[in-house]
């Protein structure tokens, strides 16, 4: 059983959101980024999105990119982010989630990537720039050693886009709660629900919400009526301004139980998925 | 993706519509000034002593670049689809001052991405833009050029996808955009075919094109892809020298990858990190190139070479003094490998050499390389 399946089935029967935390490997380096994970893990991370740091990060806002052009002035590049896996996988069961664009892990090779990743205990890529449509190839690959592929949905994706992410998505859904790219934002918009909803129709997968959830508020909101909440740009935030690295890690875990205490306090349907 | 798919259907719709070509056709003729004369450079030819040279005169556009074939286009087609807004990423700033003019003349909003050091190099044509009512968004990421820009570019259309239009100017990004902008630029080639047999009554041997991106020489190349006697060379900017790893040159010094939404030839490093780009020429500093014409390379049909930023330079000089024109630097690359093919040619054998643009925005470049 792929262990994010596992994580969502524990969190149910506890009547819980997961709450996912995003870094980007290497920021400002891997050692850092390996505190900040235990860190996480135990401020109440339910699983963890690693960034890949990508030359081109097209889909994301200012925050995310600074901390992959840190991260790539450090030097850290794929094979990094997985032996940083590998390293963690020795102490943590956490479910862990590559998000990364598709240049390099094409150019690190599909099959090789799948099996390096899988065997280093990644349990499911999020390729933010390779459209389902696109993706035949290398789901070939991932699906053969058992590693999710999740795929995004927007406030302008169709109901026939829907239908496609429904059938080739594994693990979870992932709705970006705004159009637009990654980073914090004041507001979410108010038919956030509705288009959770809309998706439930199509799918028995957990759904997730991500991009521009910065608050405990926020967090506890949207797991009143998703699975999962995804918060990236905030914690990047708080690590870029935690100065130097023992209180990076110790800040980003204290922000993240913040988050949790707020979601753990919202009231929330048990059946929801 | 739903912004894409809505593009691709519209494009779709106005491609079999014979209203929109009389629309496209007649903005082209009497707001773009085409066509462009097909030039024999009479002394030039005499100067190399081999093939007959002919200058496509892309340079005689309006805004002074093929771009705004693309962009005339691509306005119609955002009025088409109601967009009230339109952004564009812009290199040398001639596709930005493209984007700006029709934006001003359809009387849409217009907002131009370009990088930092772009801004610097090409001040001219920042002025322009400014002057032609669009707000110059200056883009300070990665290498500050080009690809900086369409990445900053891409995230505002995702982030006002309702509204507004983006108007890519090369033969890049995600479909349709590589297909749409190989057919509006077309025309180039279209005409070039039509004006060769009528002065020479047949083919050119040889068509001769820069590749940035790729817009001009796709748009060249495209009506002469099935006239098989017709061999095609395409010029990328070898910077530096390829060897010291300084350059734009894409197909000859790439590898398949995945960027901006195509896979195609791709500048990068081992770890397929994209790699900065350099070119004397800011309009052909950009580490991708057209999915098409790495698709021609690899059937044998498009032959690749470079030329030099100091290559360019002297190419830009022998054209304005045999013939009293000042190529943009970008299409003296083009005249760069003309000035080592024609040589070799006989005397009886035609060139086509697409002058992509004019030189007026390189002037500063110019005079700081040649103190």
């Amino acid at each position: 059983m792929n262990r994010i399946d596992a994580k969502f089935s524990e969190l149910k029967s506890r009547g819980e959101a997961a709450l996912i935390p995003f870094v980007t490997a290497g920021d400002p380096e891997i050692g850092t980024t390996l505190k900040i994970l235990r860190s996480l893990e135990a401020a109440g991370a339910d699983m963890i999105e690693l960034g890949v740091p990508f030359s081109d990060p097209m889909a994301d806002g200012a925050t995310i990119q600074r901390a992959s052009e840190r991260a790539l002035a450090g030097g850290t590049m794929l094979p990094h982010v997985l032996a940083l896996v590998r390293r963690f996988r020795r102490e943590s069961e956490l479910p862990i989630i590559l998000f990364g664009y598709y240049n390099p892990i094409l150019h690190y090779g599909l099959a090789r990537f799948a099996r390096d990743a899988r065997a280093a205990g990644v349990d499911a890529l999020l390729c933010v720039d390779l459209p389902p449509e696109e993706s035949a190839e290398l789901r070939r690959e991932t699906e053969k050693r058992g590693l999710y592929t999740i795929f995004l949905l927007a406030p302008t994706s169709d109901d026939e886009r829907i239908k496609l992410v429904a059938r080739l998505a594994r693990g979870f859904i992932y709705y970006v709660s705004v159009t637009g790219v990654t980073g914090a934002r004041r507001a979410l918009e108010g038919e956030l629900q509705a288009q959770v909803a809309r998706i439930r129709r199509y799918t028995r997968l957990p759904i997730g919400v991500g991009f521009g959830i910065s608050t405990p508020m926020q967090a506890g909101r949207i797991s009143a009526f998703a699975d999962a909440a995804v918060v990236g740009s905030a914690l990047i935030d708080v690590i870029e301004r935690a100065g130097r690295d023992g209180r990076k890690a110790s800040q980003a875990g204290a922000f993240l139980a913040r988050l949790k205490r707020g979601m753990r306090g919202a009231k929330r349907p048990v059946s929801s998925f | 993706m739903p912004a894409l798919i809505e593009l691709e259907k519209a494009y779709a719709a106005v491609r079999r519509d014979p209203a929109f070509r009389r629309e496209f056709e007649t903005y082209l003729r009497e707001y773009a000034g085409r066509p462009t004369p097909l030039y024999f450079a009479e002394r030039l030819t005499e100067k190399l002593g081999g093939a007959r040279v002919y200058l496509k005169r892309e340079d005689l556009c309006h805004t002074g670049a093929h771009k705004i074939n693309n962009t005339v286009g691509q306005a119609l087609l955002a009025r088409r689809m109601g967009k009230q807004r339109i952004i564009a990423e812009t290199g040398a700033g001639q596709h930005g001052v493209a984007t700006a003019t029709v934006a001003a003349r359809f009387g849409i909003e217009c907002e131009i991405f370009m990088g930092k050091e772009d801004v610097r190099r090409q001040s001219l044509n920042v002025l322009r833009m400014r002057l032609l009512g669009a707000k110059v968004r200056v883009v300070e990421s990665g290498s500050n050029t080009l690809k900086d820009a369409m990445n900053e570019a891409l995230r505002d259309w995702v982030t006002n996808v309702r509204t507004t239009y983006y108007l890519i100017g090369s033969v890049a990004g995600p479909h349709p955009y590589p297909m749409m902008v190989r057919d509006f630029q077309s025309i180039i080639g279209k005409e070039a075919r039509r004006q060769i047999l009528a002065a020479e009554g047949r083919l050119p041997d040889y068509c001769v094109a820069c590749v940035g991106g790729g817009s001009n020489s796709i748009g060249l190349f495209y009506p002469f892809l099935r006239d098989s006697a017709v061999k095609m060379v395409g010029v990328e900017a070898a910077g530096a020298g390829i060897s010291t790893g300084r350059h734009a040159a894409t197909v000859l010094g790439g590898e398949i990858g995945v960027l901006h939404g195509s896979k195609s030839y791709l500048l990068q490093d081992k770890n397929g990190q994209v790699r900065e780009t350099h070119s004397i020429a800011a309009g052909l500093d950009y580490p991708g190139v057209g999915p098409e014409l790495s698709y021609l390379r690899d059937a044998g049909r498009i032959r690749f070479s470079s030329a030099t930023d100091r290559e360019a330079l002297a190419a830009l000089k022998a054209l304005a003094r045999t013939e009293g024109i000042i190529a943009a630097l970008e299409s003296a690359h083009a005249i760069a490998e003309l000035l080592k093919l024609a040589p070799q040619l006989k005397k009886n054998q035609i060139v086509i050499v697409n002058l992509s643009g004019r030189g007026d925005k390189d002037m500063e470049t110019v005079g700081e390389y040649l103190e």
